[in-house]
């Protein structure tokens, strides 16, 4: 064999010998991309890779389809992700058909830093033995500032044709649009769940979706709207706070929020059974969950963070040096005819009502 | 006879092999190697094609986890009658019991609460809530009045009568909802409540939709098909890049143009408004719609149209509709009479083509057909990866292939399959 050709293979096996030595942690995190994504890379992500140098994380958008890409993956028994976004009903729900790990809040995570355990520190948000919070959103309108010459107040103004015409985008599943169109139809937003649990509940709320049913452009992404808001195809948006924070703030899009019947959510992690890098995933979390990251989160994002302890951590926005308490779900200006959203209720029905919402999408 | 001839003229090579024989085995060496180079495709196309079919038709009517979460329960169950008035005896409320505990514990019971509820609303529920209650509970002396106190689901007939129903390892319920028909408590089938009712007026909407986008491609990919055969080939070979280009963009891409083209404030509801054609309150609304669907999908699709007829045009002569003209025949008679005739076998490959890809998109319509515009597709994928009921997602596609066939092989009564022509 040609001298040159032998140097230059034995060069290239060594060259893979060391590359393999050397090889890195790959973590697959799945988040709801946009700026969330955009807030944890920054808050949490980028930070434990700059102290962990062996580590790499990669970040996947496809958590408004996490369970059901979850399930999918374990049918199929291969699971490819590491760490899983999803929202408190979607949690318990994996909980409850084993998909997912249950966490021991205190010995997995880090406890606060006057040392109150964690399962202290997170309080009511635990909502379920696998479920790690990490922060509360709401789901909430947005509307454009400059079609209206007085804006819109309520919930009741959203289902108002007459008064406020134009388009609404909202997200293609049947909550909270359900909750809505019953506020709009008079109901007091403590009793929503109550009249919900019925049968006659249901098809009122249909009823009143219906009356708005040419008008909607349904969206399934969190991006969505806020594009739709941004070119004017649409008066109303629905979407996450955040988004709509920084479409407001950021973009300086002419756009406005609605605060009235918004809906807080929780919104935190789960591992999922099975994943490839389970060991490093729990350490991550240990640093990610945190009380400094959590807190760190709210600076590039306007999600209040879930532990008592960081809390009164929260400031300015790291970028526009606004202060952020006012932009939180959870500000008191803001809670007013807030929903808190009944976890327990809608992992029980979600199942029948996205099959109903479906087909009556399809009418 | 034949063997007394045989014998009396059997020829044999030089090295006394009899001829037939030595004949077979060359003949058998060369389809051997014939085989051997299809067997990369025979097994790509096995692989990737028909043992997915096979799996998709089985998983339609696949029913198995009624026995492997329910083990004991659909032994016992098969004691008591549909027809029965009284809910099944204890025995069975045992081995409810048992299946659930062990279920609860494994963590998996809530999947057969999904299955059922496919069938019956508020099963999901009711699974999940017996499954957290009775991780706690010690094995009973009396099951049935413990399952009743946990949830009064479980006294009812109408549950015990959908767990009997459903208790095999297979299923028609994912076929019966994929027509929109249901089983009702006492055994017989009925259609669904008219708002409950989607999937058929869905396939009918595809089918519609998928005529209306072939019809499209041929008034419109026709004459640009004409213009690149008749066109002098340098010319026509710069043309259709023109027809490729679209080919090589991504669908996405294509399909968001069309979005920022056609949407209300896109860039032909500006024009129009701007020359004073509309008003701009009376923006047309383009997208989010069939019509949406419809035009994305006609631009999508025209290449496949366009290139099969331009293939067969290049082969009719010009001299053809020239003797015609010649002969006396107007240029719409030498048109009707001599150029469509032969370019039929491309129209039909065009056509099925076109057809056949429309009546599967999902991407385009999922994108610009809002609510209005979206096909039986969209359905499958929707239960494909939201909903999870990969049952009935593979019901509703095997409908579909179903479907396809069909009109393929009424195609081949009404044009013959052999006249089509790709090139």
């Amino acid at each position: 064999m040609n001298k040159l050709l032998k140097q230059t293979l034995l060069a290239t096996v060594a060259a893979g010998v060391v590359a393999t030595a050397q090889a890195e942690t790959t973590m697959v995190i799945v988040s709801w991309g946009g700026a969330y994504t955009k807030s944890q890379q920054r808050a949490y992500h980028q930070p434990y890779m700059d102290a962990n140098p062996g580590i790499t994380i990669v970040n996947d958008d496809s958590a408004s389809e996490g369970a059901s890409k979850l399930r999918a993956q374990v049918e199929a028994g291969n699971v490819t992700w590491d760490l899983l976004d999803a929202e408190a009903p979607n949690a318990i729900t994996l909980c409850d058909e084993g998909l997912v790990e249950e966490i021991n809040f205190d010995k997995d995570l880090a406890p606060a830093p006057d040392g109150t355990p964690a399962s202290v520190d997170f309080g009511k948000s635990l909502v379920s033995d696998c479920f790690i919070p990490q922060i509360a959103y709401s789901t909430t309108l947005g509307y454009r500032s400059d079609i209206f010459d007085v804006g819109p107040t309520k919930m009741a103004d959203v289902f108002d044709l007459k008064k406020f015409p134009g388009k609404r985008a909202l997200e293609k599943r049947p909550d909270p649009n359900l909750e809505w169109a019953l506020i709009a139809d008079g109901v007091d937003p403590k009793d929503v769940y109550k009249v919900l649990d019925t049968e006659e509940g249901i098809d009122r709320a249909f009823k009143k979706l219906d009356t708005i049913k040419d008008q909607v452009i349904w969206w399934t992404k969190g991006s969505q709207p806020m594009q739709l808001l941004a070119d004017g195809e649409v008066a109303f948006g629905s979407g996450y706070n955040g988004r709509l924070f920084e479409a407001i703030e950021v973009d300086k899009q002419p756009i406005k929020m609605l605060w009235d019947a918004q809906a807080i959510q929780l919104d935190g992690w789960v591992v999922p059974k099975g994943a490839p890098h389970k060991e490093e995933v729990m350490k991550y979390l240990r640093f990610a969950t945190d009380t400094q990251r959590l807190a760190d989160q709210a600076k590039f994002i306007s999600y209040g963070p879930l532990r008592a302890s960081s809390a009164p951590m929260v400031g300015k926005h790291a970028d526009l040096g606004i202060d952020m308490g006012p932009h939180m779900p959870t500000a008191p200006a803001n809670m007013k005819g807030a929903i808190f959203y009944d976890f327990e209720w809608w992992a029980d029905n979600k199942d029948d009502l996205a099959e109903r919402f479906e087909s009556w999408l399809a009418k | 006879m034949a063997d007394a001839e045989a014998e009396t003229e059997l020829i044999t090579t030089a090295d006394g092999i009899p001829l037939k024989q030595a004949l077979k085995k060359a003949l058998w060496q060369r389809k051997k190697t014939a085989l051997l180079l299809v067997s990369p495709l025979f097994l790509f196309v096995l692989i990737t094609f028909l043992i997915p079919i096979f799996d998709m038709l089985t998983r339609s009517v696949d029913n198995s986890i009624a026995g492997e979460q329910f083990p004991s329960v659909v032994v016992e169950i098969q004691r008591w009658d549909l027809d029965s008035s009284e809910i099944p005896d204890e025995t069975t409320f045992q081995a409810l019991f048992k299946d659930f505990k062990a279920g609860a514990e494994r963590k998996t019971i809530s999947r057969l609460g999904r299955r059922l509820n496919y069938e019956m609303s508020g099963m999901s529920g009711l699974f999940r809530k017996t499954a957290r209650k009775i991780k706690k509970l010690e094995a009973p002396e009396a099951a049935t009045e413990v399952m009743i106190a946990i949830d009064k689901k479980w006294g009812k007939l109408d549950t015990w009568r959908l767990i009997k129903r459903e208790s095999g390892n297979y299923t028609n319920s994912y076929y019966l909802a994929a027509i929109d028909a249901e089983k009702l408590s006492d055994g017989s089938l009925a259609m669904k409540a008219e708002d409950r009712q989607v999937y058929v007026a869905l396939f009918w909407r595809t089918i519609r939709l998928s005529i209306t986008i072939t019809i499209l491609t041929i008034l419109l990919g026709y004459p640009i098909a004409y213009l690149l055969a008749t066109l002098k080939t340098k010319t026509s070979n710069m043309l259709i890049i023109l027809v490729l280009l679209p080919f090589w963009t991504s669908l996405l891409v294509r399909t968001s143009a069309w979005i920022a083209l056609l949407q209300k404030e896109g860039v032909i509801n500006d024009i129009l408004v701007a020359i004073g054609v509309l008003n701009d309150d009376s923006r047309l609304a383009m997208i989010h719609n069939e019509a949406g669907t419809i035009i994305a999908m006609t631009h999508i699709l025209l290449p496949f149209m366009i290139l099969p007829l331009f293939s067969v045009m290049k082969t009719i002569p010009p001299s053809w509709v020239r003797a015609a003209r010649s002969m006396g025949a107007t240029p719409f008679t030498a048109f009707r009479r001599v150029y469509l005739p032969n370019t039929i076998a491309g129209i039909g490959a065009g056509g099925i083509l076109v057809f056949i890809l429309a009546i599967g998109y999902y991407i385009t319509p999922a994108l610009v057909g809002g609510t209005k515009g979206t096909l039986i597709s969209n359905f499958i994928a929707y239960h494909v990866s939201t909903s999870l009921n990969w049952g009935l997602a593979a019901a509703l596609g095997t409908i579909l292939l179903l479907l396809v066939l069909a009109l393929y092989i009424l195609y081949d009564k009404v044009v013959g399959i052999s006249n089509m022509k790709l090139g």
